[in-house]
C-alpha cells in the first residue's frame, strides 16, 4: 500500500494502482480521453498528465505512470494546467467545431473537457484537416474528421469482443481509424464502441439526429433479449424509447450491451398491437375491450385452461397468470415454448451458479452445446477474459468462431461420457473447473450427463460452483421459480388439450399442436403468437411496464417503466386481473404493489435484488448422445420485437446474409 | 593532436578492402572471440563501463551501463534479447550504412560480445528498409559468420549459443525509436510504447531487451582487445573514445570519418573536409548531431568541442555526430522549415501533441519562409514547440520542437525581416 501526496493531501493507495487512479482517490478529477478503465492503457491523448516528483522535470501521463511509494504529486500546478491546456488545444486545431450538428453534443468529453481545461479561443489559423466517413456497418454511424484518435475503438475491439475489425491507418496527422477495408463491423457487440468513443466519431446510426440528451427521460430497465439480464438505460422522449445504453454493473454486463439489447427498441413502436383483436371466420377483426373480454367469457373454459409464458416476461406477468390458471382450477404453466422438458425438481441443476464474474475466474471450461457468441454475447466477453488468464476452454456442438480460441471435441454429445485424456485431465487439475451447458444440450437432455460431470471432476467445492445452465430467455429462470415446468415440457399441456390457452407473448409455440383450444394471446407485437391467436388482446412491452426479471446466474432485477405503452395496450397484469373478473374467479389483488407483495409471499427470492439461493447442486447421472443444431438461427431475429425492429432486420440481412445496401447520399 | 590510423577503430570504413570474412578476419576480426567470452559477463561489462563508452545512437547513455541492467539469472521462458538499431533514418546521419556495407563482421562480432555479455538469446539487427545493397551484404554476412561457426549453436567456440536475425523495417523514421522498433519486430505498426515498463525489464515479446545503436555494439570487440585504458585515452572526461563523425553540407569534400571526441569543430573540418565551402567566414550555422538538435551559429561552433557535453553547453547535442554544415547561401528558414516537414511527415500519430503539433509547426514555418505571418506568430511558434516538447510518448515531438527554437534563438532577426519585407510588398 504505497503512501503518496496528491496536491500535499497525503493517501494511501491500492498496490498497483497508478498515479492517474491514486489522483481520482484523492477526489482529483483528471482529465483523459484515451484511458478507459476497461481497455488496456494506451497513453496516447497525453490529457491526463499531470507533474509527479520524483520523476523528470516534465508532466507524466498519469494513466501510465504507476504510483509509487513516496511520490508528491501535483494535479493544480501551473506546469500541470500549461499541459493541459495545450493538449487540448492540439486537440482541437484539427476537430470541427460543428457541436450543433454532432449527434455526441451535450454527452460529450470533448465538449465538456475543453470547457473545463481549454483556453477558450483558437491560435490556429490553417486549415483545418478533413477525413473521409468511413462505412462501419448499419448500426455505427462515423463522422471521422471528428476522431482524436484516442483509440478506444481499437482496443476495444481486439481485446474485448476478440475480433480485429477496427484499426488505425496511416500515420502522423493523417492517421485513420478504420474498419478492415472498411467492412462494417460484424461483431455482437460491435455498437459498444459508440459509447466509448469520447467524440462524436463513432455515432448511433438509428438514433442520428433523433434527440439530445437533455431532452431524455432516463429510465432504469433490465434488457430482455437474451438471459442475461443486461443493466440497461432507458432514453425515451414522450411515449417514444429512443435508445437504449449500458448501465454499469461490474457483475452483470460490466460496461456493455449486445448489438441486440441495444437497438432492438426500434422494434417497440412498429407492429404493435394497440387495440384488441377477434377472429371472426378465419380473421382478426379490431374489437374493443368488453368485446373482446366477452368472448373470452363465453369460452367457459372451467378448469381447462393452461397458460404458456413468452420469452420476454417479467415475473408480475408469469405470477398474475399463474393465479388466474390456479383460480380457475388448473395448474396447467409452461415457459419453455419449444418443447424442451429438462428436470427442474432443482433449481440449482438449471442454473449459472459460477455467476458471470465468476467464469472469469475459471481455469478449465467445457462448453456444452451453446453457441456462446450469439446466446449470450455478454459471457462470451467473460470466456475470453477467463481465456486470456489462461483458462483452457473444450466445446462440444457443430464449430462456430469462438473469440477466444478454445477446442472443439466433436459434435456428438457422445463424447460427454468419453472425454479425450488430455480434456478430462485439464479439468480434474484445474482449481476452478466449469461445465456450461447451453440451450442445446439441455434440449437434447444432457442434463443428467452434465451433472455426472459435475460429480466427476467435483465441480462443486469450497467457493467454487462451476455447474452451469446457459439459458437464452429472459424470462425462464424467473418462470421456472413460479413454476412454469411441467414434468413433460409443452408436450403435457397438449396431452391435456385446455379448452383455453392463454398464450402470454409465446412467440416461438408450434400453434398447430393447440389447433382445438381457443388461443388468447396477450402480448405486445403482431408476431407469430398474435398469427396463431383466437383473441389477442394488447399487453406492454419491457419498457412499458415495472417488473422483475431473474437472469441465467439466477440474479433477481428490477425495471422501471419508461413510457406507456401504446393505443390501448395494457400492462399485462391488469389484463390478467381483468379476465379474473370476466371469467368469474378472484386472484387476490388488486394493485400491482398488491400482485407484488403476493409474489414475494409465494417466492421470496423475487423480492430480493440479488443471486437467488437454489440450493445445493443435486446429484445426477445418466448419458446423452446425438447431434444437435444451436437454437438461434438468426442472431438479429431471435425475439417479436427485434424482428420487427428495421434496424436489426437490417442487420440480419446484411450482416449475416450478406445483402448489399446502397448507402444513401448523405 | 589528430587520430593517428593505428587507433582507428574502423579500418575499411571507406570500402578500400573487401567486407568479407576474409578480409575481415585480416584485419582483426573475429580474432580469438572465445577468449573475449571467456572473461566472463561482468568482466566484460566492466570493462565497457571503464572505457567510458557513451551510447552513439543520439542519447550518449552509458553504454556498459545499460547493458548491466539486464536480469543476471538466465530465466529460459524469458530470455533476453539484443536488438541492433540500424534503422539509421536521422537526416544528415549516415554511419552506421558506411559499417554495415565496408564492415559488417565488426557489428556481428559484437552482437555476439554484447548479446554474450548481457545474457542474450539473440540479437535482431533492424536494418532501414532503403538500405537496400547494405542490407544484402549484411545478410551475405550473417550467413559466412553461421557457415563459419562464428554464431549459431556454440558461437566461435564459446560454449554459447546466440543467433543473429537481421530484419528489414520498411521505411519509418520512427521505428529507429527503440520500443517502436521492438513493436515493428513484433509485427505491429512502428509506434512507441510508454515507458515504464523499459525494454530491459520487458522489451521485444515481452522479454528483457536492450536496443543499442550499430556503432555502439561495432566497437565493443575492439575497446575490449585493446583494453578501456586505449578506448579513454581520446575524448574529454565523459566524452571518451572514438567516433564516427559524418560532415555534409557546404564543405568543399563532404565525408564521414573516426576522429577522437571533443575534437574542435575547426580542427574537424580543417583536417578532413577541406574547410568550409567558401572560407570561414562564409559559414552561418551547424546543426551538429543530426536534424533533431537545434542549429549553432558560426561563431559559436567555431571552437566548440565536437562532444556531448561541449555541444550541450551551447543549447545543442552531439546526437549522432551528423554534422550538417550551412553556408551563407542557406536559407536559412526554408531549411529547418524542411526539416519541420519531415517531422511532420515521420510522426506515427499515435499521441496528440505530436500528431497535431508537428503538422502545426510545419505550416506557420512554411508561412514564416515566406514572410507571411504576423510577428506575434514567432511567439506563438516558440509556444507550440514548448507544448509539444516533454509532452509526447517518445523523443519525435522534442526532436521536431529543437530545430524550430533554434532556430528562432539565434535567427529571430531574420524571420522579422522577411515579415516586415513581406508587409512592405503587399502594401506597395
Amino acid at each position: 500500500m504505497p503512501k503518496l501526496t496528491v496536491d500535499g493531501v497525503e493517501i494511501e493507495v491500492p498496490q498497483g494502482a497508478t498515479v492517474l487512479q491514486a489522483c481520482e482517490l484523492a477526489g482529483k478529477e483528471i482529465p483523459r480521453f484515451c484511458y478507459h478503465e476497461r481497455l488496456s492503457i494506451a497513453g496516447n491523448c497525453r490529457m491526463c498528465l499531470v507533474e509527479v516528483a520524483p520523476g523528470p522535470p516534465k508532466p507524466q501521463a498519469s494513466c501510465a505512470l504507476p504510483a509509487t511509494e513516496g511520490q508528491a504529486i501535483r494535479t493544480d500546478s501551473e506546469m500541470v494546467k500549461k499541459a493541459r491546456e495545450g493538449v487540448m488545444e492540439f486537440l482541437l486545431i484539427n476537430h470541427p467545431l460543428d457541436c450543433p450538428i454532432c449527434d455526441q453534443g451535450g454527452e460529450c468529453d470533448l465538449q465538456d473537457q475543453a470547457m473545463a481545461y481549454g483556453r477558450g479561443m483558437s491560435r490556429y489559423d490553417e486549415n483545418k484537416r478533413a477525413v473521409t466517413e468511413k462505412y462501419m456497418g448499419p448500426l455505427i454511424k462515423t463522422v471521422m474528421t471528428r476522431c482524436i484518435h484516442c483509440t478506444r475503438c481499437v482496443r476495444f475491439s481486439e481485446e474485448i469482443a476478440g475480433v480485429d475489425e477496427i484499426g488505425a491507418l496511416y500515420r502522423g496527422e493523417n492517421m485513420q481509424i478504420t474498419t478492415y477495408l472498411e467492412h462494417a463491423a460484424k461483431h455482437e457487440m460491435s455498437a459498444n464502441v459508440i459509447d466509448l468513443c469520447p467524440v462524436g466519431a463513432l455515432t448511433s446510426r438509428p438514433y442520428a439526429f433523433e434527440a439530445r440528451p437533455w431532452e431524455l427521460k432516463k429510465t432504469l430497465g433490465i434488457d430482455v433479449s437474451d438471459a442475461c439480464g443486461a443493466n440497461i438505460r432507458i432514453d425515451s422522449r414522450g411515449r417514444e424509447v429512443l435508445r437504449v445504453i449500458p448501465r454499469i454493473n461490474d457483475d452483470v454486463n460490466e460496461e456493455w450491451i449486445s448489438d441486440k439489447a441495444r437497438f432492438q427498441v426500434d422494434g417497440l413502436t412498429r407492429r404493435r398491437l394497440d387495440k384488441p383483436w377477434i377472429r371472426k371466420n378465419g380473421k382478426l377483426v379490431a374489437a374493443s375491450w368488453q368485446e373482446a373480454f366477452a368472448a373470452v367469457a363465453k369460452v367457459k373454459p372451467g378448469a381447462s385452461v393452461g397458460a404458456v409464458a413468452g420469452d420476454l416476461l417479467d415475473c408480475e406477468t408469469m405470477f398474475a397468470a399463474k393465479k388466474l390458471v390456479g383460480a380457475l382450477g388448473s395448474s396447467l404453466l409452461e415457459g419453455r415454448q419449444t418443447g424442451m422438458d429438462y428436470d427442474v425438481s432443482s433449481l440449482a441443476a438449471v442454473n449459472f451458479n459460477s455467476t458471470f464474474a465468476g467464469i472469469e475466474t475459471a481455469d478449465a471450461i467445457l462448453i456444452v452445446g451453446s453457441n456462446v457468441r450469439q446466446e449470450a454475447p455478454l459471457v462470451n466477453v467473460r470466456l475470453r477474459k477467463a481465456v486470456k488468464r489462461g483458462a483452457k476452454v473444450f466445446l462440444v456442438g457443430p464449430e462456430w468462431e469462438t473469440t477466444f480460441g478454445g477446442e472443439f471435441l466433436g459434435e456428438d454429445l457422445a463424447v460427454l461420457g468419453k472425454l479425450p485424456d488430455h480434456v478430462a485431465d485439464a479439468l480434474s487439475k484445474a482449481e476452478r473447473p466449469a461445465v456450461i451447458l447451453g440451450g442445446a444440450a439441455l434440449a437434447k437432455g444432457a442434463l443428467g450427463a452434465g451433472l455426472a460431470l459435475a460429480s466427476r471432476f467435483n465441480l462443486v467445492r469450497e467457493g467454487w460452483n462451476g455447474f452451469n445452465a446457459l439459458h437464452l430467455a429472459a424470462a425462464r429462470m424467473g418462470g421456472l421459480m413460479l413454476g412454469f415446468a411441467q414434468k413433460g415440457g409443452l408436450a403435457d399441456i397438449v396431452a391435456a388439450k385446455p379448452r383455453l390457452l392463454l398464450s402470454l407473448g409465446a412467440d416461438e409455440v408450434d400453434y398447430a399442436r393447440f389447433a382445438d383450444s381457443i388461443v388468447v394471446y396477450i402480448g405486445h407485437h403482431g408476431d407469430k403468437g398474435a398469427h396463431a391467436a383466437d383473441i389477442v388482446l394488447p399487453a406492454a412491452a419491457y419498457t412499458e411496464k415495472a417488473g422483475t426479471y431473474v437472469n441465467t446466474e439466477g440474479r433477481v432485477q428490477f425495471a422501471e417503466k419508461a413510457v406507456f405503452a401504446p393505443g390501448d395496450a395494457r400492462e399485462d397484469w391488469t389484463i390478467l386481473r381483468a379476465l379474473a373478473d370476466s371469467l368469474g374467479v378472484s386472484v387476490g389483488f388488486d394493485s400491482f404493489e398488491e400482485l407484488r407483495a403476493a409474489m414475494v409471499a409465494e417466492v421470496p427470492a423475487l423480492g430480493r435484488e440479488g443471486l437467488a439461493d437454489y440450493g445445493a447442486l443435486p446429484a445426477g447421472g445418466g448419458s446423452a448422445e446425438g447431434t444437435f443444431g444451436y437454437p438461434i438461427k438468426d442472431f438479429y431475429l431471435t425475439n417479436s420485437i427485434a424482428r420487427s425492429s428495421p434496424t436489426m432486420q437490417r442487420c440480419s440481412a446484411e450482416l449475416l446474409h450478406g445483402e448489399d445496401f446502397a448507402e444513401a447520399a448523405e | 593532436m589528430a587520430l593517428q590510423d593505428k587507433d582507428r577503430i574502423f579500418t575499411n570504413v571507406y570500402g578500400y578492402q573487401p567486407w568479407n570474412l576474409k578480409a575481415a578476419q585480416a584485419r582483426g576480426d573475429w580474432d580469438n572471440t572465445k577468449d573475449l567470452l571467456a572473461r566472463g559477463r561482468d568482466a566484460i561489462i566492466e570493462e565497457m563501463k571503464a572505457s567510458g563508452l557513451r551510447g552513439r545512437g543520439g542519447a550518449g547513455f552509458p553504454t556498459g551501463m545499460k547493458w548491466s541492467f539486464m536480469p543476471k539469472e538466465p530465466n529460459p521462458s524469458r530470455p533476453g534479447f539484443l536488438v541492433i538499431n540500424a534503422d539509421e533514418s536521422e537526416p544528415g546521419s549516415c554511419k552506421d550504412r558506411e559499417i554495415i556495407r565496408h564492415d559488417p563482421h565488426k557489428l556481428i562480432e559484437g552482437a555476439l560480445v554484447a548479446g554474450f555479455a548481457m545474457g542474450a538469446r539473440a540479437a535482431y539487427i533492424y536494418i532501414r528498409g532503403e538500405y537496400i545493397r547494405e542490407a544484402e551484404t549484411l545478410f551475405a554476412a550473417v550467413q559466412e559468420a553461421y557457415d563459419a561457426g562464428l554464431v549459431g549453436k556454440n558461437a566461435s567456440g564459446s560454449g554459447y549459443d546466440f543467433d543473429v536475425f537481421v530484419h528489414r523495417g520498411a521505411g519509418a523514421y520512427i521505428c529507429g525509436e527503440e520500443t517502436a522498433m521492438i513493436e515493428s519486430l513484433e509485427g505491429k505498426k512502428g509506434q512507441p510504447r510508454l515507458k515504464p515498463p523499459f525494454p530491459a525489464g520487458a522489451g521485444l515479446y515481452g522479454c528483457p531487451t536492450t536496443v543499442n545503436n550499430v556503432e555502439s555494439i561495432a566497437v565493443a570487440p575492439t575497446i575490449l582487445r585493446r583494453g578501456a585504458a586505449w578506448f579513454s585515452s581520446f575524448g574529454r572526461d565523459n566524452n571518451k573514445g572514438t567516433k564516427l563523425f559524418q560532415i555534409s553540407g557546404h564543405v568543399d569534400k563532404p565525408c564521414v570519418v573516426e576522429e577522437e571526441m571533443s575534437i574542435p569543430f575547426r580542427e574537424l573540418i580543417e583536417r578532413h573536409c577541406g574547410g568550409i565551402r567558401g572560407g570561414w567566414d562564409n559559414l552561418l550555422a551547424v546543426i551538429p548531431g543530426g536534424s533533431s538538435v537545434p542549429l549553432v551559429p558560426a561563431a559559436e561552433i567555431l571552437d566548440a568541442p565536437m562532444d556531448f557535453d561541449g555541444l550541450k553547453a551551447l543549447g545543442s547535442g552531439l546526437g549522432t555526430a551528423a554534422v550538417i554544415v550551412m553556408d551563407k547561401s542557406t536559407d536559412i528558414v526554408r531549411a529547418i522549415s524542411r526539416l519541420s516537414y519531415f517531422y511532420k511527415h515521420e510522426s506515427c500519430g499515435q499521441c496528440t501533441p505530436c500528431r497535431e503539433g508537428t503538422g502545426w509547426m510545419w505550416r506557420v514555418m512554411e508561412r514564416l519562409r515566406t514572410g507571411d505571418a504576423a510577428v506575434e506568430e514567432i511567439d506563438m511558434l516558440q509556444q507550440v514547440t514548448k507544448q509539444v516538447e516533454g509532452h509526447t510518448i517518445c523523443a519525435l515531438g522534442d526532436a521536431a520542437a529543437w530545430p524550430i527554437q533554434g532556430l528562432i534563438r539565434h535567427f529571430r532577426p531574420e524571420l522579422e525581416r522577411r515579415i516586415a519585407e513581406n508587409v512592405r510588398e503587399a502594401a506597395e
